[in-house]
């Protein structure tokens, strides 16, 4: 997959740290304004794909490699399995227990900053990890698929 | 009156998903029923003259009473988010099924790819 | 032992999740891992035989949060999901060799099972919608998992088809929250007992049938099945067959219509119609087959079709207020019908697996003779098409016997009748399979196939010991411990809410 003109490139390459930026904001502040780990993650996947759109799949295959991004996306649903299981800790009955906020710092004055809500910014960050590298990952096997095709010829990439 | 336009949507998904010979056209049929379902659900927890359901501090400090009474239902728009997400991870698997399909058969038409009869 | 309900979800998860870290180095590594993710998945649902619970996800008190609630009908589904995942992940040991991505075979699979897990667990009716999506989507994903001709057609029908029936149900928990002000299983059906159905609710009941029935492949909906069962890999078709039609399909209509709705003259007229329908379309589909899987497909949308019998000719029973004991007896037919099934469909499917990695093929006009190479895998098909077909010391005798009696007993002389019918069809189908497969003589390019070693001789051996045992589970210690508490959830109907919300 080629890439585009010269300004395209040079606009994206400045563009795309901002959208990733962007990203990072809607997941942290997830529980004060709208949007969370998913849109976050999608966010974050889309400034994947300009670079993809913009440079060509092989570069953006060089910044963030398939192994990698698969590794990634399991890292993140650990991590939110782990941040569940973790409420198990407190008694049988703490799956999925918000501990931090009802055990640690319940009552004290601290709603409505950044560092609130208990264990939700720790969920989002998770989700927000898995979905992005998810969907990047779902693209760039989408556009491998586009080669030049014969029809009836099997190939030996398994999906 | 507003659901059944709704329901006018999703019965045009339902004709358009049975009816189509194009696999990619019947994946968009699927996605516009999905569209359908997600609106009829959030419409159902609209109310008129509401305000969105974020708290802020002068809520908290006020009692909760009033802004109960005056936002609309968050619970639908809860289950609306699980449901863009899913259908989204449908969406990418009937997609790569297509594409991978036209490279073995060459075609999107449905009535060729008939190898299993019977 | 107690264990926290969420953990038989959480477990089949986090493996899968683990196991793409072990992609190409570790294949060995990834299924002990799996395998024993299953076996630990089976001890506990034994451990929890019989119990009821209610667990609060996140200790949120049920209007306000998500409750998984364990009861009898929960329990026996959960034992068959773990007996059968089990022997398919063992069969699939040795099987898989012959595909390559294991590791994420093996992701997908403990995804379907964690899926399926949830749907039985889930007291949320939203809740029970996103478990029947993932066990879907990761179906749907292992039935064209070997990317072939036949696989992508029968996945992209399957899903065509099953996200069709997804979307089906969707629109009808939206209505029932519209019309009753909440999602939580027990509230919604306290909700419908004291305000009486409105034609909402009456629309998302029909919504609900065909969505499940879709998911179950009733009959007017079963078009997907013959193609996607036989081209998926063996251990899967036996997964697909054995449990998720009914967990996905059966478990969820039962819930559905007999806990939140409430069973009425209608709806058990028309599950008993779709019963006996499914029944003898499955049959009479599956003479002309020659393709061994496909058969083994029709035939199982007819035993899914005794099942539907069964629990719908309860439900018609109690809906016309008649002897409580025929229900039960009926009800205790289709569930302990569906426990046999889902034991001798998937040890058919693992030796048409077996059959067909040894010989090549899966058509019947090409095989014949096995009975001298193939032996363990001919023994275990002969035990299970005599289960299957109701020969008397087998389970299968014993289910379809209860099923006659409760038909008798209730006075529809015309449905047993039809049982007695379609048993013997499905005794001349599996006569049809032995006599091609075994038996005659061997045709020249398959004089120098082995026997299967290893895994999958384990598998198969272990199933098909367990058809024999089966017979058993109707001694009285047994059955009260085993079936009498899923039985009563479904007789008891609507009184489900008032055990939830007092526990």
């Amino acid at each position: 997959m080629k890439g585009m003109t010269i300004i395209v490139k040079t606009i994206s390459s400045w563009v795309k740290v901002l959208i990733f930026l962007f990203g990072i904001y809607i997941i942290l502040f997830g529980h004060l304004t709208p949007g969370g780990g998913f849109a976050g993650g999608v966010i974050l996947a889309s400034s994947y794909v300009l670079l993809m759109l913009a440079f060509g799949r092989e570069f953006a295959e060089k910044t963030l490699s398939v192994p990698f991004a698969s590794k990634l996306d399991c890292v993140g649903a650990l991590l939110f399995a782990a941040v569940a299981l973790c409420g198990l800790l407190y008694g049988a009955a703490g799956f999925f227990w918000n501990f931090i906020h009802q055990k640690y710092l319940m009552g004290t004055d601290y709603e409505f900053n950044l560092v609130s809500a208990g264990t939700i910014p720790l969920s989002n960050i998770a989700i927000g990890l898995k979905v992005g590298a998810s969907l990047f990952l779902v693209i760039l096997t989408l556009s491998m698929c586009c080669k030049d095709f014969k029809p009836g010829s099997t190939e030996n990439e398994k999906e | 009156m507003l659901y059944a336009l709704c329901f006018l949507l999703f019965t045009i998904g339902l004709y358009c998903a049975v009816t189509k010979k194009n696999m990619v056209k019947i994946v968009i049929g699927i996605m516009v029923m999905e569209y359908a379902v997600n609106l009829f659900l959030i419409m159902l927890g609209y109310r008129m003259g509401g305000v969105a359901p974020i708290i802020g501090r002068s809520d908290l400090e006020s009692g909760l009473g009033g802004f109960v009474s005056k936002s609309v239902d968050p619970l639908p728009q809860a289950l609306v988010l699980t449901a863009i997400v899913i259908s989204l991870g449908s969406l990418a698997l009937m997609i790569s099924i297509c594409v991978r399909t036209y490279e073995k058969y060459g075609t999107f038409d449905i009535t060729q790819i008939r190898r299993l009869k019977g | 032992m107690s264990v926290p309900l969420p953990v038989f979800v959480a477990i089949p998860l986090v493996t899968a999740f683990l196991l793409p870290v072990f992609a190409k180095r570790g294949k060995a590594v990834a299924t002990v891992l799996a395998n024993l993710a299953t076996i630990s998945l089976l001890v506990l649902a034994i451990g929890s035989i019989g119990q009821s619970r209610v667990y609060e996800v996140g200790r949120w008190s049920i209007p306000l949060g998500i409750n998984l609630v364990l009861d009898g009908l929960s329990s026996l589904l959960l034992l068959a999901i773990s007996v059968v995942s089990s022997a398919a992940m063992f069969f699939s040991i040795r099987y898989m060799e012959q595909y390559t991505a294991r590791a994420k075979y093996l992701s997908l699979f403990l995804l379907m099972v964690a899926g399926m897990n949830g749907v039985v667990l889930s007291g949320d009716i939203f809740n029970l919608f996103v478990f029947l999506e993932i066990a879907s989507l990761a179906s749907y994903a292992l039935v064209g998992f070997g990317c072939g001709h036949e696989e992508l057609e029968a996945s992209f029908k399957y899903m065509v088809l099953g996200s069709i029936g997804s979307i089906f149900i969707l629109f009808a928990v939206a209505l029932v929250y519209g019309n009753t002000g909440s999602l939580n299983m027990a509230y919604i059906s306290e909700a419908i007992q004291s305000n009486g159905l409105n034609p909402g609710l009456t629309f998302a009941l029909g919504l609900f049938i065909v969505g499940f029935g879709l998911k179950a492949a009733l009959v007017p909906f079963h078009a997907w099945l013959p193609d996607a069962h036989p081209s998926a890999p063996a251990p899967i078709s036996a997964m697909l067959s054995g449990i998720l039609i009914k967990t996905l399909g059966v478990y969820a209509l039962a819930r559905v219509v007999f806990n939140i709705f409430g069973i009425s003259l209608a709806t058990g007229w028309l599950l008993l119609t779709f019963g006996i329908v499914g029944m003898l379309v499955g049959a009479f589909m599956a003479f002309g087959q020659w393709d061994l899987k496909r058969l083994l497909a029709y035939s199982s949308i007819s035993q899914v079709g005794y099942v539907m019998l069964g629990i719908g000719l309860g439900g018609l029973i109690i809906a016309k207020d008649g002897n409580l004991a025929w229900a039960s007896l009926a009800i205790l037919g289709g569930l302990f019908h569906l426990l046999n099934h889902a034991v001798y469909k998937s040890l058919l499917f693992l030796t048409s697996g077996s059959i067909q990695m040894s010989t090549g093929t899966r058509q019947l006009r090409e095989m014949g003779g096995l009975a001298e190479k193939l032996p363990v895998t001919r023994a275990a098909c002969t035990v299970a098409s005599a289960a299957i077909a109701g020969i008397p010391p087998f389970s299968g005798f014993w289910s379809k016997l209860i099923l006659v009696i409760a038909s008798v007993q209730a006075g529809y002389y015309w449905v047993a009748a039809i049982i007695v019918f379609v048993s013997l069809c499905t005794l001349i189908m599996y006569l049809k399979v032995q006599r091609y497969v075994f038996l005659g003589e061997l045709p020249e390019n398959l004089q120098e196939i082995t026997e299967n070693r290893g895994s999958m001789l384990v598998a198969m051996v272990s199933l098909a010991c367990l058809c024999v045992l089966m017979g058993l589970l109707l001694t009285p210690g047994l059955r009260a411990s085993i079936f009498a508490p899923a039985v009563k959830v479904l007789v008891d109907g609507v009184s489900y809410s008032a055990n939830v919300i007092g526990m």
